[in-house]
């Protein structure tokens, strides 16, 4: 592969914000906004793989959905191929929900509970005019093939599936169209430990047989790892770093990464005497940011500065980029 | 790749028709509505005497299989007041009854639905436009309003059918509303969005099929609530005008003669409380077998 299409960047987000508003209706304006995504800037290569990580309720599922034109954005673009998406024609967009596509956490909720397996994998399929009929049927057969399924399964109903085949039939369903782009929104936490495996397995070999883009998002860490190419690690709506993977897990330069690798748990027994920084004390609400630095008022190294000014996303070293006024240097032993 | 599938052959799913036969009460009660209906539509071929002709010889005459002159049918059911008979009348009667029954509730659960999962899927100004309307039209009292169609219009069937549509859509609306609202935001919906389904499909294919059931059931008992209701408008002397006739005027009618005559206010009586039965038991069966959670195999 040439190294001009590797670096060929598929999706974009530039100061893109979200605010969600509490309260207020038709006629009165809203109280507060919950700051669920603000002001983030973020590159996604072709062939790649994003993973975005950071705790629950810091804005990743957010991203995902405003990457896909399923949420309205408050401020900010969003470019797929160098084209905007919040700026699409009707022809642009149906064009776009075929390249894009989203796999869910909890893929059973996102199926017709009244249609067979077929239906659901065949609707992409039927909604774009691609196939039909008896052609349809050979597509979906072979996209359970694909998925490591029988193709019988498509006269079942979702819910006598089990949850890993669940999964695999959302998988199925979003990789119909042959799209170029996949959000996958925590598509292993809802799974057992058992076949977590299988379906990250999956996740891998489509991305190299169907040239995937992912943008994976999760919340565990060691997952990213071994999937990404790039890592993207969020704290309340803003990143906080961004690298290469194994330049990340390196060279840690946010006390909040090193402070998300210290949670993962030793998994040996003899490493047991391994002393780590536990991060202590609760996410502050998203609808009132603490001023400054969001991390600050958890963050053992902060400084005066951090309290009052915001520190941008900087590019510290090329292709790493931090957004931290601390010159830190994560050297917690990691496994 | 290792995937554990069970042993998947096309698995022979118990069809509607076996499932259905297993509820004796819903398959009675089924029965029982069909023979109504075919009794209704062709109500000329059942019935033994014009239903308007009177013969005051034979008058308040009690239920009897022997004819009451040589050749001429025998009056089943007995006559009333005016000696026409009572079995003849409540064949004709449904037509009216039912009639009322089946357009009122079919006008309005189409009405109401489309409204109501318009409100519920778009909310906003759509919503609070639409619901304001309901709330409006579900506030005026269904009785006085219909007195005032009878002013205007003119009593008869007409009249009622206008007078109840303004009730009926508004609990259509109500219900596919709610429920639409409850889906709006789920998973299915955005899953739909996210493949490039449109507005339509996703409210008429996903939403609409998700959200019926409980709809259906409303939409039988609505047609049982339209029967009694025109029966009480009817009894009243508001409703159909004779000679038409419907259960409710017969009942109406015959109400002075219930010491001596019982038949003439019973037979009627009994048909509505009949027809009412059923359709509720058959809206029962409808709502336990549209649950999605109880399709399982």
């Amino acid at each position: 592969m040439s190294k001009v299409t590797k670096n060929h960047i598929l999706l974009s987000l530039r100061g893109l914000k979200k605010y969600f508003p509490i309260g207020g209706g038709l006629l009165t304006k809203a109280k507060s906004h919950v700051h669920a995504v603000d002001g983030v800037n973020l590159d996604i290569y072709e062939k790649q793989t994003l993973g975005l990580v950071g705790e629950s309720g810091c804005g990743k599922t957010t991203i995902g959905r405003l990457s896909l034109k399923l949420l309205p954005k408050t401020a900010g673009e969003v470019y797929f191929n160098g084209r905007n998406i919040f700026k699409f024609t009707k022809e642009e967009e149906q064009k776009f929900r075929e390249q894009a596509q989203l796999i869910f956490q909890d893929s059973f909720s996102s199926f017709d509970s009244r249609n067979t397996i077929g239906t659901i994998i065949g609707e992409p399929l039927a909604v774009h005019k691609i196939a039909k009929g008896k052609e349809l049927q050979d597509r979906v057969a072979e996209l359970l093939r694909t998925v490591g399924l029988k193709p019988d399964l498509m006269y079942e109903y979702p819910h006598t599936l089990a949850a890993g085949q669940k999964q695999c039939v959302g998988i199925a369903r979003s990789i119909a169209l042959k799209p170029k782009f996949i959000v996958a929104d925590e598509p292993i936490s809802a799974l057992d430990v058992s076949v977590r495996a299988m379906v990250l397995n999956l996740l891998k070999d489509l991305q190299n047989t169907h040239n995937l883009t992912y943008m994976f998002i999760s919340h565990d860490i060691r997952v990213v790892r071994w999937l990404s190419s790039h890592v993207a690690v969020m704290y309340l709506g803003k990143l906080v770093e961004y690298a290469p993977t194994e330049e990340i897990f390196k060279n840690r330069l946010h006390p909040y990464t090193e402070a998300l690798l210290c949670a993962v748990p030793i998994e040996s027994p003899r490493d047991r005497h391994i002393q780590r920084e536990i991060l202590l004390g609760e996410v502050p609400s998203p609808v009132d940011p603490p001023p400054g630095c969001r991390f600050a008022p958890r963050c053992k190294l902060a400084e005066e500065r951090c309290f009052i000014e915001d520190p941008i996303l900087e590019e510290r070293t090329p292709g790493h980029f931090v957004s931290c006024f601390v010159d830190f240097r994560g050297d917690a032993e990691i496994s | 790749m290792h995937v554990e599938n069970r042993p998947v052959e096309k698995k022979k799913r118990t069809t509607l028709w076996l499932r259905f036969r297993k509820n004796k009460g819903a398959l009675v009660s089924m029965i029982v509505l069909l023979i109504i209906l075919i009794t209704t539509i062709f109500a000329p071929f059942f019935s033994t005497y014009d239903p308007g002709k009177t013969n005051l010889r034979g008058r308040l005459s009690p239920p009897s299989l022997a004819p009451m002159t040589e050749g001429a049918a025998p009056h089943i059911l007995g006559t009333d007041q005016q000696g026409r008979d009572v079995y003849s009348r409540l064949v004709h009667g449904s037509r009216v009854t039912l009639n009322v029954g089946i357009t009122v509730a079919t006008f309005g659960a189409i009405i109401g639905i489309i409204l109501g999962l318009l409100a519920g899927y778009f909310g906003g100004w759509t919503d609070m436009i639409i619901m304001r309307i309901v709330d409006i039209w579900a506030s005026s009292p269904i009785f006085l309003i219909s007195l005032t169609f009878v002013m205007v219009l003119g009593p008869g069937e007409r009249s009622l059918i206008i007078a109840f549509l303004f009730n009926s859509w508004t609990l259509f609306c109500r219900m596919a509303r709610s429920q639409a609202m409850a889906i709006r935001n789920s998973d299915m919906v955005e899953s739909g969005r996210a493949i490039g389904a449109g507005t339509g499909r996703i409210l008429g294919r996903h939403i609409m099929t998700n959200i019926i059931s409980p709809l259906i059931t409303t939409y039988v008992m609505e047609i049982a609530h339209y029967i009694n209701a025109e029966a009480n408008l009817s009894f009243l002397g508001f409703g159909v005008q004779p000679p038409a006739t419907s259960w409710g005027l017969l009942i109406g009618e015959g109400r002075t003669y219930i010491t001596s005559a019982w038949w003439i206010v019973l037979f009627p009586g009994l048909m509505i409380g009949i027809t009412v039965l059923c359709l509720n038991l058959v809206g029962n069966w409808v709502r336990e077998e549209f649950d999605p959670l109880s399709i399982k195999q």
